[in-house]
């Protein structure tokens, strides 16, 4: 039997889903102008009201979207798809129980761990992230997990050190596909930015076609509460959806702040903004991987903030995702990430909470490990703590099994639990002797990386696992091995990269250096 | 009698409740009681007694919320009253607010709005997406002392240089602070920009308002800084 935790009754998730029906049509969804062109010429038009919202711009609209549309678009998407590796193995799976995890994304800053304060962070700070995430078998995918402030493209006013640039999106998966053969979790800054993504996965993967056949990446595309789809994000799911390349819908309400206080009520306005997303994105591309995601959180009512590491925050993530489940389709949320501003206790504790949390839940996709501060900061140290977390989680998820055996090359179930060991052992206690136990410690086991302190107190004083876990970040890179990719991929990637660099009005001589600066790194 | 009237003014505030604090407010006016004592003696410590709850975590943002609204609800009532008596409560200064270009985020702007409001700043509020233009535009007409510029996202942040850069490059600082706010916002990326201040609540931004304020060129009257 799995371990499974279920927060909803059936009679609930029903009436969530009635709610954020009703509230399609009213108050409606602010759509993009993209979106107001689609939702017009979709065949069911005379269904769908577009009309000018108050208060945004004028090409921005109001939709009103029957449930009907809703329903017809829920039954196009896909209830699962996979992420594949460079190998084109698949790797990730969308849909069902299975759980992945991945670090948390769009850090800027980088929790130096010897000075113990956040800086912005920087190039080299990614590489090192995606170097120990290729490394852990925890982490199913990368993530675009820190801006690089170093690989300042930009030429606008904006040219602060902290701003991301008009390509940081770009860069990101560039660096990030240079130095990593597992799928991608990312996402575009802006409508533009998402092309010179795509075209940059298409020359990874070989083609556009072997892309949207086994798409290595997916892209996190948010709805901004309540219950509106921006220009920008009515684009991107547009354009991904036509690409046929993965979506993942990130809808993030803040109970009591920008939806709802009550749970329930921040459930029911995710899946109405999800809903709509998946309509816009269906009508745009039918058919298209689309995932049932979101980062929602409480609102803290003393700070304004949203606290990632509060058990309501992983509670409202387990419920969106069993409404996703519900409706069969593939699921993500935003947990394994902490409020504290050090990887200390709390950190532990509220990541580790939530990491199990969302493994017994079963999501697809569990983005935030590695996350400090409200996701403010990224930690390196704390990317290795938080994966003996997950393999605890994936342990506990597992549940308790009974073993088989190998009888004449195949599984049977054992027939006993424990007396035939006994059978062997007598009264004797001699367990560690019997080939059972050598065989199947294993599987019964999670065997924790030095991390994790089991050892009896030495001569030497006891060590904590923040120095722990530095000494093992150290020994991941140090196993690390780069990807061999072909000149002419790197060729392709770097003339994406000039090219969305001069589109981004960069000169030239700058985006050469930061580029070179990117692939001279190991 | 009068004190027992501040007292019930002060707890209409601490309740939260604008009914309470709007018939309070008329029946001072009824007894004749000084609009602007009213507001000093009653109102006032009111909003400055829940500032310090919320600072040592006694009150939450709801409360503070409902505290200010209750003191815009007795301010509406009284400031008519002050301005025929020509004894208006001066305003603590004059702040034009808004969220950076880009940024659509405004819980955290409004918040401030509404503290710095109930507690005797004149708030210019631009709203969402604000260029640097617009903010130089509005500290210009209105004569501001503080330019206030709200940012959310990561993505974002950059708008709040563009608009110290403006603000600057029209020669509107130093006489005009600069200050920011926002999730992702820190007193390092304050420092970074320039900024003259950066604060982590709305609590925070009125003390560093009010701090910027004796730094400000005074224009300020006795009566004016009777709420500091």
């Amino acid at each position: 039997m799995r371990p499974r935790i279920q927060l909803l009754s059936p009679e609930l998730i029903g009436r969530i889903l009635r709610e954020a029906f009703e509230l399609l049509m009213n108050p409606g969804v602010r759509v993009g102008s993209a979106a107001v062109e689609l939702l017009r010429s979709a065949r069911v038009e005379a269904e769908v009201e577009v009309g000018v919202a108050a208060g945004v711009a004028d090409n921005d609209g109001m939709a009103r979207i029957p449930e009907r549309l809703v329903r017809q678009c829920l039954a196009s998407a896909p209830r699962d798809f996979y992420l594949y590796n460079r190998q084109g193995e698949k790797a990730v799976h969308y849909g069902g129980d299975d759980v992945h995890f991945d670090p948390g994304s769009c850090c800027v800053q980088m929790l130096d761990p010897e000075t113990l304060e956040a800086r912005p962070s920087e190039t080299r700070d990614l590489v090192r992230i995606v170097q120990v995430t290729e490394t852990l078998p925890q982490f199913a995918a990368q993530s675009t997990a820190v801006v690089c402030s170093d690989a300042l493209l930009s030429n606008d006013a904006c040219n602060g050190k902290h701003a991301p640039s008009a390509i940081g999106d770009l860069y990101r998966l560039f660096v990030v596909l240079q130095h990593s053969d597992k799928p991608v979790v990312t996402g575009s800054f802006s409508a533009a930015g998402l092309e010179g993504m795509i075209d940059l996965l298409a020359a990874d993967s070989g083609s556009p076609e072997k892309l949207r056949r086994e798409p290595r990446a997916v892209f996190d595309v948010c709805p901004s509460p309540p219950l509106n789809w921006s220009e920008f994000g009515s684009h991107n799911l547009i354009d991904l959806a036509r690409a046929g390349v993965p979506a993942e819908i990130v809808s993030m309400p803040l109970a009591g702040g920008t939806a709802p206080v009550t749970l329930a009520g921040s459930v029911t306005q995710h899946a109405a903004e999800v809903l709509a997303g998946i309509t816009l994105h269906q009508l745009a591309g039918p058919g298209s991987p689309v995932v049932w995601g979101g980062a929602p959180a409480i609102f803290d009512m003393r700070t304004g903030g949203a606290p990632m590491g509060a058990v309501e925050t992983a509670m409202l993530n387990m419920a969106c995702a069993e409404v996703g489940k519900h409706l069969g389709l593939p699921t993500h949320g935003y947990l394994v990430a902490t409020d504290s501003k050090l990887v200390d206790a709390q950190a532990g504790a509220e990541s580790a909470r939530s990491a199990i949390l969302g493994a017994l839940a079963g999501i697809n996709m569990i983005s935030g490990a590695g996350m400090l501060e409200s996701l403010a900061c990224f930690s390196v140290e704390k990317l290795v703590i938080d994966a003996e977390s997950i393999a605890s989680a994936y342990r506990l998820a597992r549940g308790i099994e009974v073993r088989g055996e190998d009888v004449r090359g195949e599984k049977v179930p054992s027939e006993t639990l424990a007396t035939a060991m006994f059978a062997q052992t007598g009264l004797s206690g001699e367990f560690l002797q019997l080939k059972e136990t050598r065989a199947l410690f294993r599987q019964e086991q999670h065997l924790p990386s030095p991390v994790i302190d089991r050892s009896a107190r030495g001569s030497e004083p006891a060590s904590d696992v923040f120095t722990r876990a530095r000494t093992r970040v150290d020994e991941l890179v140090g196993k690390y091995r780069k990807p061999s990719l072909s000149e002419d991929v790197l060729r392709k990637f770097q003339a994406i990269v000039d090219r969305e660099a001069d589109r981004a009005g960069v000169e030239g001589t700058e985006s050469g250096k930061n580029v070179g600066a990117a692939q001279a790194t190991k | 009698m009068s004190n027992q009237l501040f007292r019930a003014m002060l707890q209409s505030i601490i309740d939260g409740a604008p009914d309470k604090a709007a018939e309070l407010a008329q029946q001072a006016l009824a007894k004749g009681v000084d609009p602007l004592e009213a507001v000093n003696r009653g109102f006032a410590v009111g909003i400055t007694f829940a500032g310090q709850q919320f600072g040592c975590g006694e009150m939450f943002l709801p409360d503070l919320l409902a505290s200010a609204e209750a003191m815009k609800a007795a301010l509406k009532i009284l400031e008519p009253e002050m301005l025929k008596r020509g004894s208006e409560r001066k305003a603590l200064g004059k702040i034009v607010l808004g969220t950076a270009r880009g940024d659509i985020h405004d819980i955290g702007k409004n918040l401030v709005a509404t503290v710095l409001s109930a507690s005797g700043f004149q708030i210019f509020d631009l709203g969402t997406s604000v260029t640097a233009e617009q903010f130089v535009a509005k500290a210009k007409e209105v004569d501001a002392d503080i330019v206030g510029v709200s940012a959310l996202l990561t993505t974002t942040m950059a708008g709040q240089k563009a608009v110290i850069d403006a603000l600057d490059r029209n020669g509107l600082r130093p006489r005009v602070k600069a200050i920011i706010g926002g999730a992702a916002v820190t007193s390092k990326w304050a420092a970074e920009i320039g900024a003259d201040g950066y604060s982590r609540n709305a609590i925070d931004a009125l003390e560093l308002a009010k701090n910027l304020m004796g730094r400000v060129t005074s224009k300020l009257t006795s009566k004016g800084t009777a709420l500091a």
